[in-house]
Order: structure tokens, then sequence, then C-alpha cells
């Protein structure tokens, strides 16, 4: 739907097409609320499904068969009762529940009764030296050029990080026949034991840990082998990337590539929860800010819930399921359902749910980041991409008593470039964390500053043209 | 640096890129195109001078800035191509005022 | 803890009071219940404007931009600061009209700094500004500076002077007894002869404390800044009609600011921005600049300021208590103050007297009001 088919009040607003955004949408047509659903992207699926309405059935069958479960959501959502909002970028969300939002090229100003955050996760952005040249992207990225437009990796890749989605793309790089220079895994050995404790519940959910080990031997047998236990990743050029070097067994290696994909983890996308005020918690095991929330995506603001892996990573099949129960929870709040109603509603949901969850401690210890990988980049690292400012200059910052993540900002400019600090909030605390010995609650991150994508002067100015001075 | 995996996509639109006529995919975003035209870099920075290039293609990163059809700043992996635009590197910082 | 001169607030007015005191040998402690400048002396505009000021304000605002222009003799750094001239544009001959009555009024006063300029002139200084305005009103050495470089700048050199300053350190009780002033905060107690309330927008209550209640209310004007731009203006412009103020900073980006307030939880410390306003502020620029309809806004915020009823900051002993002393309630215009107002409390504290009017911002004047 288009920016003039736009109510000014709905009883629900989903923000997110994603699993979560997708599976609420359509469990709150059901029960008869006023839906609307609005993505950021042009089609339906988030980033897990993307493009997945469109993709060749060939291209489809390469991305394995996980990818293809979305299929079912997104054509479930099609005919269900919800008013879906492509290419609307949501700016500003407020306690009382008024949303900003740019559809297409038009800025609206919209209100809702209760509002579902589904805005999934970004890649954790892990500086390192030489990640801003061109030829360096995430692993992501790479993804979803494959995804949309079935585009690979021309004179091979060399992929380097930690976690399973860096598995996943080699595996699905194979299969596309991408010549894989080298998988660099920086997954360091220490983590094997950290995850041996949580192994024994990990085999609940053992057919993530088959997958995985299927796609290990399937790289192996097409003899493309990861160089475990790396460290001290460069990526060099002068006009784009030329070559990447790392540390192996304690020798420095070189591979000349034009093409580096990293990858080290995924974190909650928490910008619009954190513009609204909701509070935030650190959480140690997955190194991330997630915003909290109760067994019913309830945040800290009545009226604002929070699903997905927005609250923190537990993956697209968990996404289903909270988005389910968060849609009912919705529902029950505007009176629709009865608490009883919902708890029966949810049984099912809340039952697999918890089975989905079983692998994420394992996943979680076996994939932790390093903290020297976090929080001590050399000097000559640029953290914060947009304003340029290196690692070097925010210690500066800390040594003369900027002992916080906001005094770093507003001394050094990190953070206030267009990404509106997306890129290098996380690494600032760490780094900020690491040189002051604080806890990262302590040091903090970034206060919100809307709107939290941007938007012109004109398409504000015309949002209230009758407004006075 | 990359390439299409269908060498002959179905339908094709035509459009420039610093100049330079570049067959797209109909459907695909500016980013790819640009990535697939070999083109290198896709902005310097404003600060520096740097080079820069598409980086994570979901919206999130601001660093694939471009001027489209005229307009600077636009982040060219949420803009799709059509028939006859025209897209071009940015150098720092773009210029709205003319 | 024992000192001479307990500051409460570690914005500029504090620092610029410690740094005054400091150099002439007294021992201060900053109390600050935040981090220093966290509020308005970190996230103002920066503007260094004596252009448009109130009458009363004049002679320190004259005072204060010498110390500006001189800045990294008193702190060791420039602050950022650029001298490029303020400019009050006159869109049509009614504006020009009271612009040129403003000029008259302060030439009368006996001051020289602002002048009125034809649309020529202005054209030449300003060649970006949409056509047919009439002239303006200008100080052309006035400017502007980072705010957050300010205070850390004034924080260096004050702290390098042997001034502490305890962030995180919340007032809660105020006494005073024969031996001085008693402030207790969670951690410990501190005791020194001397008071001083640089609190900002939480100097009401101790105010109040000191038994001189004020009408101050707190308030939090909202500020946009927008993406990078090719240089195309100098000088920070405002509008004789309009509520404006509008610069390209050092890096390229428009700071616009329009004296419209965020809703405020002054309580939770936060600010919610009123995009209806903003849209107002938005409407004026591009009235003024229609080539920037599509220049982005990145980032908007709101800092918490310090307001009263005649927008004229409170400068002044207390009228209740001996050895304590006030600066506080600046109304938005503070930042460029903060230098003059330093030097008039360390005179007022060591040589009991200042050669500058600070009559007109006495507490006493609020003494009916409450």
């Amino acid at each position: 739907m288009s920016a003039a088919e736009l109510k000014s009040h709905y009883s629900l607003v989903i923000i997110g097409a994603g699993p979560a955004g997708l599976c609420a949408a359509v469990a709150a047509a059901e029960h008869g609320l006023d839906v609307a659903l609005l993505d950021d992207q042009r089609a339906p699926g988030g980033q897990i499904y993307r493009a997945i309405e469109s993709i060749p059935t060939e291209r489809a069958r390469l991305l394995g068969s996980e990818y293809q479960r979305g299929d079912k959501m997104v054509s479930a959502m099609r005919n269900a009762d919800v008013e879906y909002y492509p290419d609307t970028q949501v700016w500003s969300l407020s306690r009382e529940r008024e949303i900003g939002l740019l559809c297409g090229r038009t800025a609206a100003m919209i209100s809702a009764d209760q509002v579902i955050l589904a805005g999934g996760a970004i890649e954790r952005p892990l500086p390192f030296p030489g990640w801003t040249l061109p030829g360096v992207m995430n692993a992501g990225a790479g993804q979803i050029l494959f995804k949309s437009q079935g585009i690979v990796p021309a004179d091979g890749v060399v992929l380097a990080g930690s976690g399973p989605l860096l598995l996943l793309l080699a595996w699905q790089y194979m299969h596309a026949g991408v010549q894989i220079e080298a998988l660099l895994d920086f997954t360091p050995m220490r983590n094997h034991l950290r995850a041996m404790p949580y192994l024994p519940r990990a085999l609940l959910a053992h057919h993530y840990l088959l997958n995985g080990l299927k796609y290990k031997m399937d790289l192996k047998r097409a003899g493309i082998s990861t160089v475990q236990n790396v460290s001290n990743l460069r990526a060099k050029g002068e006009k784009s990337l030329e070559s990447v070097s790392y540390i192996h067994s304690g020798q420095q290696q070189t591979i000349e590539t034009d093409l580096l994909l990293t990858h080290f983890g995924i974190i909650p996308h928490i910008q619009l929860a954190q513009a609204a005020g909701c509070r935030h918690n650190w959480d140690k095991r997955q190194q991330c800010w997630r915003p909290q929330v109760d067994d019913w995506g309830n945040s800290s603001i009545d009226g604002i819930l929070i699903v997905g892996d927005g609250v923190g990573i537990g993956g697209a099949r968990t996404a289903e399921h909270a988005g389910r129960l968060t849609a009912l929870q919705a529902v029950h709040k505007l009176g629709r359902i009865a608490r009883h109603e919902r708890d029966r509603l949810a049984r099912d949901d809340r039952k697999w749910m918890r089975d989905e969850q079983h692998i994420r401690p394992f996943l979680e210890a076996f994939f932790h980041i390093p903290a020297k990988l976090l929080g001590a980049p050399a000097d000559d690292t640029v953290v914060c991409r947009c304003e340029e400012v290196t690692a070097g200059a925010i210690r500066k910052a800390i040594s003369v008593g900027h002992d916080d993540s906001n005094q770093v900002k507003f001394l050094t400019r990190c953070g206030m470039g267009p990404c509106q600090g997306r890129q290098c909030a996380e690494s600032v605390a760490h780094i900020v964390a690491t040189a002051t010995g604080k806890s990262l609650p302590q040091v903090g991150l970034y206060r919100a500053r809307p709107p939290a994508s941007p938007l012109t002067l004109e398409q504000l100015a015309r949002l209230f043209p009758d407004e006075k001075e | 640096m990359f390439k299409r995996l269908d060498s002959h996509p179905e339908k094709c639109v035509t459009i420039t890129i610093d100049g330079k006529p570049f067959e797209a995919a109909a459907g695909e975003t500016v980013a790819a195109a640009v990535l697939l035209s070999g083109i290198g870099y896709t902005r310097t920075t404003p600060v520096s001078d740097a080079p820069r290039a598409p980086f994570c293609l979901m919206g999130v990163c601001y660093e694939c800035l471009m001027v489209i059809d005229g307009q600077p700043n636009r982040r060219a992996c949420q803009e799709y191509v059509v028939e006859g635009m025209r897209i071009e590197r940015q150098h720092g910082a773009g210029d709205l005022s003319e | 803890m024992n000192t001479d001169v307990l500051i409460i607030g570690g914005g500029l007015m504090g620092f610029s009071t410690a740094l005054q005191l400091a150099k002439r040998g007294a021992r201060c402690i900053i109390l600050d219940k935040d981090s220093p400048g966290r509020h308005a002396s970190g996230v103002n505009a920066g503007g260094l404007r004596r252009l448009n000021r109130n009458p009363a304000e004049i002679p320190l605002s004259i005072a204060s931009a010498e110390m500006w222009h001189d800045i990294a003799s008193l702190v060791d750094s420039d602050c950022d600061t650029r001298f490029p001239g303020q400019i009050r544009v006159a869109e049509n001959q009614q504006d020009m009209l009271a612009l040129e009555q403003r000029a008259a009024m302060v030439r009368d006063l006996g001051y020289d700094h602002e002048e009125i300029i034809d649309r020529l002139e202005l054209y030449k200084l300003v060649p970006a500004l949409m056509p047919e305005c009439e002239g303006a009103l200008i100080c052309r050495s006035d400017g502007y500076g980072r705010p957050f470089h300010a205070l850390d700048a004034f924080r260096r050199k004050t702290c390098s002077l042997g001034v502490e300053c305890h962030d995180s350190t919340r007032v809660d009780q105020i006494d005073h007894d024969h031996k001085g002033w008693r402030l207790i905060t969670p951690k410990s107690e501190y005791r020194a002869p001397v008071l001083v309330n640089c609190a900002g927008a939480w100097a009401g209550p101790i105010a109040a404390t000191l038994g001189e209640p004020v009408p101050l209310k707190a308030g939090a004007p909202m500020l946009m800044i927008t993406e990078r731009l090719p240089r195309f203006i100098e000088p920070v412009i405002g509008a004789a009609s309009r509520k404006l103020s509008f610069k390209q900073m050092q890096n390229g980006t428009l700071l616009i600011g329009g004296a419209h307030m965020a809703e405020l939880d002054f309580k939770r410390q936060s600010t919610e921005m009123n995009w209806a306003k903003l849209a107002v502020s938005a409407q004026t620029v591009m009235a003024l600049f229609p080539q920037l309809k599509n220049v982005r806004i990145v980032r908007t915020w709101a800092g918490i300021e310090a307001f009263m009823p005649d927008h004229l900051p409170v400068i002044s002993r207390s009228s209740t208590s001996p050895h304590a002393y006030h600066a506080f309630g600046f109304s938005a215009h503070g930042f460029q103050m903060s230098p003059i107002v330093g030097k008039i409390l360390s005179q007022l504290i060591l040589d009991d007297q200042t050669e500058l009017p600070i009559e007109p911002f006495d507490i006493k004047r609020f003494r009916n009001d409450m």
C-alpha cells in the first residue's frame, strides 16, 4: 500500500516484516485487529527471507530449506487482512506511540494503541584495520546480493569472522560454485571448552548441530578448509582491497584478494526501542544490549511490545513463535480476548519456542567474541566509519577524562554521522569499558537522537503545514 | 569483484554510472548494479576524501551514499534501478544547492 | 573534605568560576550530579552573540566577547571558535524598521557593535539567502564555538590548576554553621567557607534552600543538525521576525535552532521532540534558503536549561546567606557569557566587588514573585 492510503490511527502497528512481524501481523488480524505492518524493505521477509516472493526456484534451492520456510509466512500475511506498507522507514517513535515515518518519499505521523517492534538484528560491527576499504563488506551483504539478485563473488572471496552465518554463507557459495580463497575462523579454541557445558541441552535441538556439521563436512569435502584460531585481521589496499593479512600459529599470513566478507555475529537493532525510551540491559552472553521485555514482549513502556531478534538473538523460528505470542498479548491488551484465552492460544507456540531455545546457550558460548577483539582495536583502526574517528582518538578522549560513551561522542564526533551510531555505538562502549575498567552498563550507549533515519527539511516541513510559531 | 549467477537476466534496464551506460537487471538495487559494474569506490568521504563502497547492503551503514538522478546522499542499497537512471559517485559532502 | 569554595554544577559557569578563582590561588571543588557539561553547557548551539542582547546584558556580553576572542590565552584552546559575524535578517520593510530602531537604541546607549547593513552588503555576505530581503542588523565579530569542546578546555585548564571536579556526586543537603557551608552527598561531606550555585536547571531548589526561591523554569530548546554540505554560508543567521538561529558548522553540517521547546520530563531528565515545532523551524529555513529543501536532518536533541521569567540570568550574591553566590538562569543564551561570569563571581568572592554592572541580575528581583 502507499502513503495516500495510510490512516492516522491503527489499533496495532507492527514495525518490521521479518518472521516475527509477519507472524504477529497474521495472528493479530485473525483476531480482528486493525493492523498496519510497516517495513523498510521493498518486499516482505526481513533479511532472513529476503526476496522470497521473487526468487527463482533454482536459486532458492541453493539457499537451503530453512530459507524456503519464509514462503508460507509471507503468503499468510498477503492473504490476511493486514495493511502492509513496504518501503517505509520509521524515524521516530514516542512513549505515547506516535510514529513518524517515511512511506516512499512522503513523511507521515500516525498513532497506534499498541506497537510491536519487530526490527530484527544487524550484523555486529567489529572494526579492524582496513575495514573501510572498498572490497570489504559484511557477510550478510554477500548473502543479500545472493538472495535478492543472484550475485556472487566473481574472482574468489575471503570469508572471515565467527558465527553460524559465516559457515552458512560459505556453504551456499560453495554450492553456487564460488571460489572461496579462505575461510578464516576467529572463534578461539577455548570457546570449545566454554560451550561444552551447554552441549547436552543443545542436543535437544540437534538438527541445528547436524546442519552445522553437515556444512563443515561438505566444505571440507569440497576442499575448502577452515583456518582455525586466527587473529589480527587486516585489510590492505590503496583505493580498494588488495590483500588480507592475519596471524595463525604465530605466523603472519597474507592472501591476495579483492573481496573480504566478514561476520562477527548479529545483535538486536535497538534504534527505535531506544528512541522511545525503552529500558535496555547489557547481556553478557549475547554480548549486546537488549530491550527489557517480559514473556509476552511487553517493554518497559506501556503499549510498546518488542519481539524477535530485536530483543535478543533467538533465530528465525523463535521469532515466528514469539511474534504470535506478542500479537496475542496485543489482542488481549486491547480487550479482544481474556487472559485465559490468551494463555490457551499461546500454549503451542510457547512450547515450540522453548524447544527452539535449547541451542542458544551453546551457540552463544561457542561463538563468544573475545574481549580483545571487541574492545581493543589497534590505534589506527577507524571505529566510527561516518566521522572517521579512530580507536586511537577515542582512547585519547578517554585518557583526558571522558569516561562514558556519550562524552567520547561529544568530544570526538564518533556516532554523529548519518548512520546515527549504528556502526560504532557498541564498539565505542567496548573500547571505553576496556580502557577504563568500567562495566558496559556504566559506560552506556549513545543516547538516542531522533530521527532514527534521516528525513529532509521539506519532508518535515510538509508534515505540519499549518503549524505556526 | 561480483558477477551474476545467471549471466542473462530476464529483463534489463539501461542506466548510466558516472556517465557510462550499464545494463542492469530490472528489480535490482543501485548498489548491486554498481558493485557489478566494477567501478570500485562509490563515494569519497567528506572527512578525509577516502574511497568507500557499499558495506552492509541493508540500509544501516550509510556507506553507499551516491548521487542518483542528481540527488546526493541517496543510499544505493535502498534504491532500485529504473530505465535511464543516472548514477554518479559522490565526492565528499553532497551538493544540494544546485 | 575541606576547601575554600564549593561550586555546585560542573557546567561552563562552574568551571569558568573555578578557573578564575584558581588563577588567584583559591582552592575549589566542583560537584556535579552527572558528568561535566552533560546538559545545557555541553549541548547548546554554541552561539557567541552580542547581537540583539537585552540592554542589561550588553556590558557583560561585550566584556565576554573580548575574552572569547583571546580564549586560548585563558584555556589553552581556541574552543573551535569562529568569528564570521552574526546577522539578523530583515525580510521586509517592517522588519527593517524594527532593526533600525534597535540599532539606534544600542547606539544611544553608547555601543557600536551592532550596525545596519543594506541589501547590497547583505547579499555580499550571504549570497545563498533568498532574494528580496531588505537588509540586516549585524555584529561583525560575533561567531560561534563548539560547546563541548569549550567545556572540555575549561575543565582541563581548571583541573590543571588543582581544582577537583567530582562527578556523579549529587548534593543531598546544604547546611550552614559558624564554620561555613557543609554539603552532604551520598558518599561524603564537603566543607568550605564559600558556596556557589551554578546548577543550571537544577539551581532552583538550592536557591530555595538558602531561603530565596526563584521562579526558575526548566526548558529544553530543540536543535537539529543536518548532513554535511559543501561550504555555502559563513555568518550565523537569525531573522527579525522569526524564531531562528542557523549556522553552518566548521565541518559543513547545518545547525538549526529556533527556541522551540521539546517535551521535557524533568524528573527523568528526558526529552521528547516536538516534531510539529521542529517542522516550523524547517519551514523557516526553507523560507530563507529554499535551495536547502532536500537537505536531510540527521539528528535532533534538546539540552535542559534554566529559564527565568524575564529571560535574564541570576548573577548575584545571596540575599539571605553570607558567602553564597549564584550564577544560573541564563535562559538559553549563557554560552557566550560564561567567561565573564566566572570573572565576575571570582571578583565578588575574592574582592567583594566587580566593575561590571550586575544589578539587573540580582536574585532579589524575584522577592515579590514567590
